[in-house]
């Protein structure tokens, strides 16, 4: 088991170059000049030149790249063109916000999907099961905008019991946490709701055609540990599958929910980053994203060994 | 005679409407006493299954419902009893296993939590009390280190040991009922043999009644008291062991027995025709050959298979799983690559011979698979399945098709059933279509993988009088893979024994059966269910 979580870490160092590599390159060759953007409209050439060399982007690729690289193993991700910051400092910044709304949205899906799934299974073609798909239906086809704007409308202006905008750390005020959070994580929420219950009601209905199933009952058992006990773990993989894709597309996703409840994330960061040219906070971010994905891939396979005793790598 | 511990009084199962008939059970009445085992007999779709299922309650909701009849455990009546009730009796006063060890367990619960859990629900048992009670049930059906293997998954057992924790599991709160549904036809003969004696002496030590379920009647004559035989529903004919099986009174019952096929050979003239084919040291190993592969564990799935097949002859090749006789008969159609020997098919060598120049000995090859409901692409008509070779081969869809009506005529199929798709055909119907499909080919060399080991015995018997047939008609060779000795022993000029990968002996059908020399056959002989009843019969019938 350790072997294999070390060797699955070593066999992501060529995939993180690969990224790396990719990322520099795009960046590159697609139209565009941070010089340029930074020099402002009444620029002469000559300053743009002067911005150029400062910036080092007068140098050859393969130079940029490999001083780039260098900085990377030392833990120095470079400075942002436009705040003068450190990426590091820019990034450690926002993780937070994402970090937590993450963590709260997946907990949230999970917790309310996976028992919606398992009953929809279980009264499979019955109306509480129609209920739940249609519900589902309507999680997917929802834009989070219009979804959370509605939200807001009801609970915050109407009712006025949450706030309609802004992020506390549970850190520091977990009550002011609590209001700020919970509306951003219902609206971020409602599609993987809506994917995790379908998937595990696929998944569940699936095993509860299995003869051990069929076992578990001439063993008189009752039907609540046959759902859980016996069905449910034999259907995680797929759904232990998908919260993990969940998890990964939510840190680096969450740009509209960030912008409509104006939280500090990182779905922000990239937005502007992107729209200034800030090549190195767009090249950390994106290193720091896809580390998360691979990091996050490996934990879901080292759930599946834990899930399923037959799978072993 | 004492109280019965299960009395089934007419019952009857009503079908969902639609079906080819209105009940699965139609009126059906049956009785176990304590101690004794009743043998319920009859092919596919005959309602044994359903009665079983009845008994326990698990019939699936909503499709098969009881809809007259008492079924009385110990006296009570368990149509009537509510849910919970029938929970509590599950178990306890009755119990069930099933006949597919491999997914009849959960595989991702160790396999002692599975035993375990039936006392928890059942027993206010302590932790440590039951697990004392869980070790002692797995030594009792003589499973190996209890202590190690009750922490064991589903997977790293065996077929036999996943079976004897099914059986443990079901008699660990000693319920006065067993209900065992086809649990050794999965399995091999020799473990067959074990499982089989197994739940005779559990049953006779704890006066267990026992309903037990089976389509063959070699098991019937090795362990009923009392035979039940149905057919579409029906009890057809019951009565004692001895009578049913020695003097059937009903047609049907006759019918089924006379099919089931001789374990003594009859005499067979040897065949002297050219030589199709010849292996030379045929071999297949699997294991990792890679950079990395270190450590891999190397499987020698056939070593050194020396086999030689005449024109016209039908040569057996026997064993259990996993003994190599499907990996031979893979690498000689090359539908998998031999890792060393020769294959010689009439003289020219196609062991390692590249798929561009293999291409026009393939035709020569043909298979017909084990499983005729999925060896047919379902969505392709059974005409376009049976063409699809001889047009690869150049012939034209005309004469191509042409063919295909008179083969389906020789198979004794209407050749109008050309347009239909596989799922309008029964299983022995698909058999047919798929030894049509590979005679299409004219091939020299007909290999039939476990070809009627899927099939009731009534059809089984068709389909080998087809085979048969078509050997005589187009001289053909045939390597028969089979794991059945009745089956070798009626359609095999020679035999070849296989045991993990070697062939541990070969000769003339008869001479083998007469006079098994290696002691791997003669287990193979001794756990034959019913040698007796077989034996017994042809001399009845000769």
């Amino acid at each position: 088991m350790w072997f294999f979580v070390l060797k699955r870490a070593a066999s992501t160092l060529p995939v993180m170059l690969v990224v790396a590599l990719v990322v520099f390159l795009m960046l590159r060759l697609t139209p565009g000049d941070p010089a340029v953007v930074i020099a402002g409209d009444q620029a002469t050439a000559e300053q743009i030149a002067r911005i150029r060399a400062t910036l080092g982007l007068d140098l050859p690729l393969h130079v940029q790249f490999l001083t780039w690289m260098g900085q990377i193993l030392k833990g120095d991700l470079g400075v942002s063109i436009f705040s003068n910051l450190p990426v590091t400092t820019l990034i450690g910044q926002r993780l937070e916000p994402t970090l937590v709304l993450t963590a709260t949205t997946i907990v949230f899906s999970v917790l309310v999907a996976v028992p919606l799934g398992v009953l929809a299974a279980w009264k499979a073609g019955g109306w509480v099961d129609r209920l739940v798909m249609v519900f589902s239906v309507v999680g997917f086809s929802f834009p989070v905008f219009v979804l959370g704007y509605l939200l807001i409308y009801k609970f915050s202006l109407d009712l006025k019991w949450l706030p309609t905008q802004g992020y506390r750390s549970p850190f520091t005020d977990f009550q002011g946490f609590l209001r700020t959070i919970t509306l951003p994580t219902i609206t971020l929420g409602a599609i993987y709701v809506a994917l995790v219950t379908r998937i595990t009601r696929a998944s569940v209905l699936e095993v509860l055609g299995e003869d051990y199933i069929r076992t578990a009952r001439a063993k008189g058992q009752n039907e609540r540990k046959v759902l859980f006990r016996h069905a449910l773990k034999n259907a995680a993989v797929p759904i232990a599958t998908v919260i993990g894709i969940g998890v990964a597309l939510l840190i680096g996703g969450a740009v509209v929910t960030e912008t409509v409840f104006n939280i500090p994330g990182l779905g922000r960061l990239v937005v502007d980053a992107i729209l200034r040219r800030d090549y190195p906070v767009i090249q950390g971010l994106i290193l720091v994203f896809s580390f998360t994905y691979i990091l996050i891939n490996m934990l879901i396979d080292v759930a599946y060994t834990v899930l399923d005793p037959r799978i072993r790598y | 005679m004492t109280a019965p511990v299960l009395s089934v009084e007419n019952l009857t199962v009503r079908l969902p409407a639609g079906g080819d008939r209105a009940n699965a059970v139609t009126d059906l009445s049956l009785t176990v006493a304590p101690g004794e085992i009743v043998c319920v007999v009859g092919e596919s779709g005959s309602g044994k299954s359903v009665t079983a299922h009845s008994v326990m309650g698990l019939l699936p909701k909503g499709q098969l419902t009881p809809s007259s009849g008492r079924i009385l455990l110990e006296g009570e009546d368990v149509l009537a009893a509510s849910p919970a009730r029938l929970r509590d009796l599950r178990g306890t006063r009755m119990a069930m296993i099933f006949q597919e060890p491999m997914t009849a367990l959960n595989p991702v619960l160790k396999v002692g939590d599975q035993i375990d859990e039936v006392l928890r629900i059942h027993t206010p048992m302590s932790a440590a009390e039951r697990r004392a009670r869980v070790l002692e049930i797995m030594d009792a059906v003589r499973l190996p280190d209890p202590a190690r293997m009750i922490d064991a998954y589903p997977h790293q057992l065996s077929g036999g040991q996943r079976q004897r924790i099914m059986i443990a599991q079901a008699l660990v709160l000693d319920p006065a009922l067993l209900i065992a549904d086809e649990p050794t036809t999965a399995l091999d003969v020799t473990t067959q043999a074990q499982i089989l004696k197994l739940v005779a002496e559990m049953q006779t030590r704890r006066n267990t009644g026992v309903l037990f379920i089976t389509h063959d009647f070699g098991v019937v004559a090795e362990i009923a008291d009392r035979v039940v035989v149905m057919q579409h529903g029906r009890v057809v004919e019951q009565g004692d062991r001895e009578t049913v099986l020695r003097e059937p009174r009903e047609a049907y019952t006759k019918m089924l027995i006379a099919s089931v096929p001789s374990i003594t050979p009859p005499e067979r003239p040897p065949v002297s025709g050219p030589i199709v084919l010849e292996t030379d040291k045929l071999s297949k190993t699997y294991g990792s050959t890679g950079f990395f592969a270190g450590k891999g564990r190397v499987v020698k799935a056939a070593a050194d298979v020396d086999l030689r097949l005449r024109r016209g002859e039908t040569l057996g090749v026997v064993g259990e799983s996993g003994s190599g006789k499907s990996t031979v008969a893979r690498c000689i159609a090359r539908l998998i690559d031999p890792s060393a020997g020769a294959i010689r098919l009439s003289g020219v060598d196609i062991a390692t011979m590249p798929e561009r120049e293999l291409r026009p000995h393939r035709r020569n090859v043909q298979v017909v698979f084990q499983d005729p409901y999925r060896s047919l692409n379902p969505r392709r008509t059974v005409g376009d399945s049976i063409i699809e070779g001889p047009t690869n081969f150049g012939l034209s869809k005309t004469d191509a098709l042409a063919r295909a009506r008179d083969l389906m005529g020789l198979v004794g199929l209407s050749p109008d059933a050309l347009d239909r798709y596989p799922h309008q055909f029964s299983g022995g119907q698909r058999q047919r279509i798929c030894i049509a499909r590979a005679l299409a080919m004219e091939p020299q060399l007909l290999i039939a993988d476990e070809a009627v080991s899927a099939l009731d015995v009534s059809v089984q018997a068709q389909v080998l009088r087809l085979l048969d047939d078509v050997r005589k008609r187009f001289d053909l060779a045939v390597l028969f893979i089979t794991h059945d000795l009745r089956v070798a022993a009626q359609v095999c000029d020679r035999i070849m024994v296989m045991q993990n990968g070697s062939v541990v002996e070969e000769g003339a059908t008869r001479d083998v059966f007469a006079a098994p020399k290696h002691p791997y056959t003669k287990a193979l002989f001794e756990a034959a269910p019913g040698r007796e009843f077989g034996s017994r019969l042809t001399a009845d019938l000769d």
